[in-house]
């Protein structure tokens, strides 16, 4: 079937619209993923790149203890930060949803979200203010008999934790939020009708509705804190580094463009398995 | 019995605040710490590091170069995603599902990976890093979010107006400019200042492809070699006093805008 003359060209406007956005996000997204992924099959001499095809990078990943133990203790820390984050924020979201007036609910929210208008590197800077040897909390402690010693919360897991937990209990927080007003007081009535008691209600009734909240939360929190690199660099300490700092260091001290291509593919593969395993809660929330 | 979770319910309320605000509490206290440690105990109070950073030449211009790439990168990924949009909204486009996901992929992708996916790129061709590679970077990130915002705004309340505009003889380019583009002002804005702010924070792709004009985040990292430093603190606090006046400007226009 031939278009008429004013389809093709109607046709054509449409491609002249969407070609710019089209164009750049191939030529400076599609592009350079896609010959990531080839380097990724690579290898370097020196600091050259060989065009020669290997899985090397990848089993190196398997078999280097140094390597592999970077996705370890990042679900580690993402797993500790995950749990932590929703039962501090699960509280707090109810608190603002059912014992805050109205009114003051969105101020409630504001307040929440005020902290974290600052620079991100500069906020995770301000979480060593706080909980280095010298730092508020230590001083506050030894001031107040508490310890003798000043405690190990930063340089190590701690600091890394504590510094994301931050973030999340915030995110978390709106997310289930987000869910808990949206329940019908209905479903509470006609559980205390039949006889439920409040944990009863809450374990049972309130808690299965409001997973969608709490899932989409959930994978917020593991898919950004899994990816992220300032926390841990500024909090974490060397000792211990998670993948993001395992495949910088790649590219930082030895120019190993494949072997941070090959760590940077394990860590997309492992979002994409989070993504499928939250995926039901994912599309519950869009409709 | 009410009382006493009332009671513990603002304790825990009160607790949870606390911790998310303690440190920007210390950062914003201890910027004015009379000394060289930005800890306990504080000795007095000073302005001297407000001096330093303002009259720090390196510091001021990774400030400039930050507002440049956070607006140029922002408006271009905002007209990308308008005519995206208009393109996606108005006509029917082969294979238009497969498009808009392509559009909007970067999203679902970690900023690490699109940093070194185009720093491995850049490389090949031997351009050399710059503000301009890291605004590139920027607009990969946002025109998904502008394109989804703008995408999403775009309804068929609006094709009426524009068949109207045609009838009275309006050419294409002035309906988009005179007739779409100023009803869907509201929702191009919060598109606009989302990508402001988040290019504005922007570090990984901003570290990577960036060399000798650097922007701020990055200038502020460098900083954080010396160790605890109330300068860190003074610029950090200027930071927040500004994004938090940056909120309060969008809290009573666009957002006002768009709800009423």
């Amino acid at each position: 079937m031939t278009a008429t003359a004013y389809e093709r060209a109607e046709r054509r406007k449409a491609w002249a619209f969407a070609l710019p956005a089209l164009l750049w996000t191939g030529f400076f997204f599609l592009v350079p993923f896609a010959y990531m992924a080839a380097i990724s099959f690579w290898t370097r001499q020196g600091r050259e790149i060989v065009a020669t095809w290997t899985l090397d990078n990848y089993v190196a990943f398997f078999e280097k203890a140094h390597l592999f133990k970077g996705l370890v203790v990042s679900l580690e820390i993402t797993a500790a930060v995950t749990v932590i984050s929703i039962l501090l924020a699960y509280p707090l979201a109810w608190i603002i949803a059912e014992r805050v007036p109205k009114k003051w609910q969105r101020f409630a929210l504001i307040m929440a979200i005020l902290p974290f208008w600052t620079s991100y590197v500069v906020r995770s800077y301000s979480w060593l203010l706080v909980l280095s040897k010298g730092g508020v909390v230590n001083q506050a402690l030894l001031w107040l008999g508490v310890i003798a010693e000043p405690l190990e919360l930063s340089a190590n897991r701690i600091g890394t934790i504590i510094g994301f937990v931050h973030f999340f209990v915030m995110l978390l927080t709106l997310t289930i939020y987000a869910n808990l007003i949206q329940l019908s007081p209905n479903y509470r009535r006609a559980a205390a009708d039949l006889g439920a008691n409040a944990f009863q209600t809450f374990w049972f009734v309130v808690l299965p509705l409001t997973l969608p909240g709490i899932m989409v939360g959930a994978f917020l929190t593991f898919v950004l804190c899994i990816g992220d690199y300032i926390t841990p660099q500024i909090l974490g300490g060397n000792n211990e580094l998670v993948l993001p700092q395992v495949i910088m260091l790649q590219l930082g001290r030895r120019a190993d463009f494949p072997m941070a291509a090959a760590l940077s593919l394990v860590l997309m593969v492992v979002v994409t398995l989070a993504y499928i395993a939250c995926a039901r809660w994912l599309k519950m929330e869009r409709t | 019995m009410r009382h006493l979770t009332t009671a513990l319910a603002a304790l825990y309320a009160g607790l949870i605040y606390l911790f998310i605000f303690l440190p920007v509490v210390v950062l914003v206290l201890f910027s004015f710490q009379d000394g060289t440690l930005p800890v306990p105990p504080l000795n007095g109070l000073t302005l001297r590091w407000y001096e330093a950073i303002f009259s720090d030449g390196k510091l001021m211009a990774a400030l400039g170069n930050s507002l440049i790439v956070a607006i140029v990168s922002s408006a271009v990924a905002c007209v990308l995603g308008f005519l995206a949009a208009y393109a996606f909204a108005r006509y029917t486009l082969p294979a238009s599902g497969l498009l808009r996901g392509l559009i909007v992929a970067p999203m679902t992708v970690s900023t690490l990976i699109i940093g070194l996916g185009l720093l491995s790129v850049l490389n090949l061709t031997g351009l050399r890093l710059s503000l301009v590679t890291v605004g590139i970077g920027h607009v990969v990130i946002n025109l998904p979010l502008c394109f989804a915002i703008i995408y999403a705004s775009m309804g068929g309340h609006q094709v009426n107006i524009e068949r109207a505009a045609r009838d009275l003889g309006a050419k294409d380019w002035q309906v988009m400019l005179l007739i779409t583009a100023p009803m869907l002002l509201p929702s191009i804005l919060a598109a606009f200042f989302l990508s402001v702010t988040f290019s504005w924070d922007e570090f990984i792709v901003a570290f990577l492809l960036s060399r000798f004009d650097v922007t701020l985040p990055v200038e502020i990292w460098s900083m954080l070699r010396s160790g605890l430093d109330p300068r860190t603190n003074a610029i950090g606090s200027v930071v927040f006093l500004v994004s938090v006046a940056f909120l309060v400007v969008m809290e009573l226009t666009v957002f006002r805008k768009k709800a009423s």
